[in-house]
């Protein structure tokens, strides 16, 4: 039961996963994107619409272009969704809490309207929008995984997107800690005056930063869509998980890699409630609770060490304008 | 020669901060956000729907306020998310990012149904009401006075804080719901019987609420402009420089203006579970508390300003809602329109507040010197 | 002596606004020398130099590096022409290594290798004498180390000229001479150092050759050699111009604020104020004179009640009661409620004295407002207090009610001082209150200070210009270093008096050479 727990744990924390790894590098550059959530929602519904367009237009479904077509439909749209906000507060710079609201609000929105009414815009002769042979493709595994017995099940089990999750938090760790230009981005986020004193083009750092992260975030929802939820989507499927990828994100200390365990964490908190025998239905509503009280007490802690590189980038939240010095 | 190399060098594009534009004319550049947004909808309904372009907009009239009844639901609608707007105010001018309104609304919408179901039969209706608004106050205030002490004591993050706060306002809910519920196991809550209902005024359900929001609005902007502690605000939100210099309490400001705050979150949650709703649930808040930030954002923390900007979105949201009614399409399309509208009203701040000049242009402006 | 140009600049001016900082300035500099720019507060020294090192492009005029124009329009087109400039306030990313800000925004491999990195600085390092672990974070850095870490970065880029803006400002003296070594061995290693200062011993101890800048003009340059403390002096100085500032004769002074020993240690640990003792008679404008961050700030600060001490303190007498209160560590709250009338014009005029966003009347009701028992606010007084401000001191404005940012800096701060005087102060301060002000916008501060002196009120004022403070104040304290070097007459003193005693450190160690 423990093995079936962690496994079933590892695949709840992929979104959380993706989603806090796009977050991180956005953040990174000093933006909050508090339009996560909405990215996440697009990033899916816009899986779903690819895949939805090419399921309907052939015969039998090639797996490799029933996997390439919805992610790339998916990078298009969370991708759009990152322009909106990048020209938004770095261009325009506009409020970065009101815009990331604004682009949750505009995304949630987006994601159900389509989910909720893409048979009917296209008089698609199906009962509902399930994509069980996309996400055939998309759940292949691993051929030796039930070979390996409970290291295959905990360890090679997953699908694939769930190996690009941990290795883009992999990568993204190496990126800031060990590449120049990782070191650059990070001055962006702590002192863009400083950065920009160095040389360094503030502007196109922030811009490729937002627009990276939100594309990470968007196989977020891509995972939750053609993965956990079997190719079905079903409005406000999602939840609330693209806020809990924020949270993740201060759990993390904004460090990819402690967030790869800390999703798996927040995976875990979200799912323990059925592995807990006699446990009542509100009590399971207590236990969904613990991943925010979790990440308050971090933000609480951290607040109160003051300890410098546990906290967010320092302009975090604050638009930069070199003449205003 | 020299000015040759130069060129090379300028930027092409100089953007600088100017005085912002005034008046009227910065009401121009957001009408003209406006309606640019409305265009790009009515754009994007014509092509999901088989509208033609005027009648989108007449169909959004008609769908907003095409009827009487459509008509209450609209001011009932823009009630809600004026009191809660109204809520965040004075946090926003302290320059406070409250973004957990809905998690403030949600607890005072708890509170009421809790004295709802364990007084209501010990009670009389017209204490029990009372009672009811003074747990929904106690419960937001208490909300939104847990991150404020935190950020007056050690500066932990207020956006992140009040954001997570929401959440675990929302699992409490849900929590009791369970606990609660009728019948056992349903997580649905019965709903509140009806003698504690807030007043019917004349015949119209929602009369009650309108009017009591509309005496917000007046109280809260009066509070802000003309009370000392609203003065007080201000100069926090200003400059904590100042602040000090008068010797104001920074501290003291932040923890009483965040319980304000969060008080009249709560009363927004007693209006919708004791005057509309009749019942709580996790979703009664709807995301009018992120809403709420957008439409105090965008009247510039003017309470009056609040009702046009509330209106926007309300209408909006209704007309959008009704559209996708008679298309069969899904009712989130009015957050898409939402979501376009705030877009372009912000992004027009811009140029309000910063000039764009090319480099031509500045080379001409020195020649002219 | 057959020396080799690095820099050489030829009419360079610069202007913000109506204003010259730089007028037509010619000047070289040469390889291998160490070359101190001299001159008071708003001199034009640091624009100059931040013109050569890519932050402001000048208005006219030619930069020549090897014979050249040079187009510098940003810090790292100033590298290009191995130009480095180490600012006042470092250019530093907190949470970084040594190592890691010195190498920021350098190109070269997209893998970085920390090692060779550091190896390089370390050679750097071992060759002219630094001495700080590279590992280290910079915010766990003391303001010394920040400072080496800055040079190091400049001297990895290739810099050959070195520009320092006041950087010995934030030492101590031991660290002075540390620095002052190191700055020596890279002049024998054929750079050029330029430093910017108004320290006169330092200027001796440490430069080849002098150039001295007063009011954005060129004054000239001499061979430190040949020169001395008073000819710089009054290079820098200049000659006395009469203001006309009609100064009465103090008149019935009693000791009406005593400061006795107050001692202040900043968040970097620098002893901002070291023992500062002094008397405020009423009927008496006190000047405070000395170069800008000599502790002037603190000083007010502390007195208005902003300001943590660490010892000593400052005694209030009434002139009503009689009584003496200590209003050490006192908030301006508990001040004020004990009936001191304190009235403080801060530096900061729309950052802390004013609320920019604020119309003229709700400025007003910055020090009033909690008058009264009422939950409400009372508009009435401050607004006819404001329209009595606007009328008497001539505030040019639309109306009572436009923002202040929206005014002149002349006609806000007449908004600043018409409401601190108007709560009929017994002590005013104020801070650089002409500063950025026009020729009749002074005389009418100077006058309201004047009246205020008339009226038995003790006044401080700290000013920069010599001038001002000789012809306006009865006597000058002199501030060095967040210590007191003099308290002087005005009536008697000179300009060079003044001028040598705001250079002078008694610790006197750091001049040596």
């Amino acid at each position: 039961m423990i093995v079936a727990f962690i496994q079933r744990a590892i695949v709840q924390s992929i979104p959380l996963l993706f989603g806090s790894t796009g977050e991180i590098i956005t953040e990174k550059s000093g933006n909050l994107n508090l339009g996560t959530a909405g990215v996440m929602y697009v990033g899916g519904i816009c899986g779903v619409m690819g895949a939805f367009f090419y399921e309907q237009s052939v015969e039998t479904v090639n797996p490799i272009l029933a996997v390439i077509i919805p992610m790339l439909t998916c990078i298009l749209g969370s991708a759009l969704m990152g322009v909106i906000y990048s020209v938004l507060t770095v261009t325009l710079r506009a409020n970065q809490n009101v815009t990331g609201l604004a682009l949750t609000t505009f995304g949630v929105g987006f994601g159900n309207f389509f989910g909720g009414s893409l048979i009917k815009l296209t008089n698609a002769d199906v009962p509902s929008i399930a994509l069980s042979a996309t996400s055939k493709c998309f759940k292949t595994t691993l051929p030796f995984a039930d070979k390996l017995g409970i290291i295959g099940d905990l360890f090679f089990s997953y699908s694939f997107l769930a190996y690009v999750a941990v290795i883009i938090a992999l990568i993204t760790s190496f990126y800031f800690n060990r590449t120049r230009s990782g070191l650059h981005l990070r001055a962006v986020g702590e002192n863009p005056a400083t950065a920009d004193a160095a040389g360094i083009n503030v502007t196109v750092y922030k811009h490729t930063s937002i627009i990276i992260g939100s594309i990470i975030a968007g196989f977020g929802g891509l995972y939750y869509v053609m993965d956990y939820a079997n190719g079905v989507w079903s409005n406000d499927g999602f939840g609330d998980r693209g806020w809990l990828a924020i949270a993740l994100v201060i759990f993390a200390i904004w460090r990819p890699n402690v967030s790869i365990l800390g999703s798996i964490l927040f995976g875990g908190l979200f799912i323990v409630y059925n592995y807990i025998p006699d446990l009542s239905l509100s009590s399971q509503e207590l236990f969904k609770m613990t991943p925010y009280v979790v990440t308050i007490l971090v933000l609480i802690i951290t607040s109160m060490r003051q300890k410098k590189e546990s906290q967010p980038p320092a302009s975090l939240g604050l638009p930069y304008f070199r003449e205003e010095r | 020669m020299k000015a040759k190399i130069k060129s090379n060098h300028e930027p092409l594009i100089h953007i600088a901060k100017k005085t912002p534009v005034q008046g009227w004319r910065a009401m121009l550049v957001r009408a003209g956000a406006i309606v640019a947004a409305l265009l790009v909808c009515g754009i994007l309904t014509v092509f999901l729907t088989d509208l033609n372009p005027i009648s989108v907009y007449s169909s959004l009239i008609v769908g907003a306020i095409g009827t009487p009844r459509r008509i209450w639901v609209l001011l009932h609608d823009l009630a809600i998310l004026l009191c809660i707007s109204l809520a965040v105010t004075p946090a926003f001018k302290m320059k406070f990012w409250n973004i957990g309104a809905e998690g403030q609304a949600l607890v005072g919408g708890l509170a009421t149904a809790a004295c709802a179901m364990f007084l209501g039969n010990s009670l009389p209706p017209h204490f029990l009401i009372p009672v009811m608004l003074i747990a929904s106050i106690v419960a937001g205030a208490i909300w939104g006075l847990i991150p404020s002490i935190f950020k007056a004591l050690w500066g932990t993050n207020e956006t992140l804080f009040t954001l997570m706060m929401n959440y675990i306002a929302i699992q409490l809910v849900s929590y009791f719901c369970f606990v609660f519920s009728v019948p056992k196991g349903s997580g649905r809550l019965e709903p509140i019987n009806e003698k504690f209902w807030l007043p019917v005024i004349g015949d119209n359900d929602y009369l009650f609420n309108i009017l009591f929001v509309l005496v917000l609005t007046v109280v809260m902007y009066i509070y802000l402009k003309y009370s000392k502690q609203g003065y007080e605000i201000s100069v926090v939100g200003e400059s904590v420089n100042t602040a000090t210099y008068i010797g104001i309490n920074v501290k003291k400001v932040i923890i009483r203006t965040m319980v304000i705050s969060g008080a009249i979150c709560g009363i927004a949650g007693f209006l919708l579970v004791a005057g509309a709703n009749h019942t709580v649930a996790d979703n009664t808040i709807g995301g009018r508390g992120f809403t709420a930030i957008m439409v105090s954002w965008l009247a510039k923390f003017n309470p009056f300003s609040m009702i046009l900007t509330s209106l926007l979105i309300a209408f909006l949201d209704r007309g959008a809602i009704e559209i996708a009614t008679q298309h069969k399409l899904n009712d989130s399309f009015s957050e898409i329109i939402t979501g376009i509208i705030i877009f372009f009203i912000i992004g027009s701040e811009f140029f309000i507040n910063y000039s764009v000049k090319f480099r031509k242009s500045e080379k001409k402006e020195a020649k002219n010197k | 002596m057959n020396r080799q140009v690095a820099i050489e600049l030829k009419n360079i001016s610069k202007s913000f606004g109506s204003v010259y900082a730089n007028k037509d300035i010619s000047m070289c500099v040469y390889q291998g020398e160490i070359l101190s720019i001299l001159g008071e507060n708003g001199s034009g020294k640091t624009t100059l130099m931040n013109m050569i090192s890519g932050i402001y492009y000048p208005d006219s005029g030619h930069i020549i590096i090897d014979g050249e124009e040079a187009v510098i329009s940003s810090p790292k087109d100033a590298f290009k022409y191995n130009i480095g400039m180490i600012h006042q306030h470092f250019k530093l990313v907190d949470v970084f290594s040594a190592v890691e800000n010195i190498i920021l925004g350098l190109s070269g491999s997209s893998i970085l290798n920390m090692a060779a990195a550091t190896k390089k600085v370390k050679e750097i390092c071992d060759k002219y004498g630094f001495v700080v672990d590279l590992n280290k974070k910079i915010y766990e850095m003391s303001v010394s180390e920040k400072q080496t870490v800055e040079i190091i970065k400049v001297i990895y880029r290739g810099a050959n000229i070195l520009i320092l803006d006041e950087p010995t400002a934030v030492l101590t003296p031991q660290e002075t001479q540390k620095l002052f070594s190191i700055l020596r061995k890279m002049r024998d290693d054929g750079k050029s150092i330029v430093i910017i200062t108004h320290k006169l011993h330092e200027v001796l101890s440490l430069s080849d050759r002098v150039a001295v800048l007063r009011k954005g003009e060129y004054i000239g340059d001499v061979e430190t050699k040949q020169t001395n403390e008073a000819q710089l002096t009054e290079m820098m100085v200049g000659k006395k111009v009469e203001l006309n500032i009609e100064r009465s004769e103090p008149v019935n002074t009693v000791e009406r604020l005593e400061v006795k020993g107050i001692s202040c240690i900043n968040r970097d640990g620098i002893k901002i104020l070291d023992n500062i003792s002094f008397v405020a008679n009423s009927g008496e404008i006190l000047g405070i004179a000395g170069i800008a961050g000599s502790g002037q700030r603190e000083l007010l600060e502390s007195i208005a009640g902003l300001q943590k001490l660490n010892g000593g303190e400052i005694l209030y007498h009434d002139p009503k009661t009689g009584f003496t209160e200590n209003l050490r560590d006192k908030s301006p709250v508990r001040i004020k409620e004990l009936g001191v009338r304190l009235s403080f014009v801060p530096e900061d005029r729309l950052g802390m004295g004013l609320v920019g966003n604020m119309d003229i009347v709700d400025n007003m009701m910055l020090r009033s407002y909690k008058k009264g028992k009422s939950f409400f606010l009372e508009r009435k007084q401050p607004k006819n207090l404001a329209l009595k401000i606007i009328n008497d001191l001539e505030v040019v404005t639309p109306n009572e009610n436009t923002p202040v940012r929206r005014l002149s800096g002349g006609n806000v701060q007449k908004v600043l001082v018409g409401r601190e005087i108007a709560s009929n102060p017994t002590v005013l301060m104020a801070a650089y209150p002409v500063r950025g002000l026009d020729i009749n916008s002074s005389h009418l501060i100077y006058n309201l200070l004047n009246k205020q002196k008339e009226n038995g009120v003790a006044v401080i004022f700290v000013g920069e210009d010599l001038d001002v403070l000789i012809d306006l104040c009865d006597r000058i304290l002199v501030i060095c270093a967040g210590g007191i070097s003099g308290i002087v007459d005005a009536r008697s003193t000179t300009k060079e008096e003044i001028g040598l005693l705001m250079t002078k450190t008694n610790r006197g160690d750091a001049n040596e050479s």
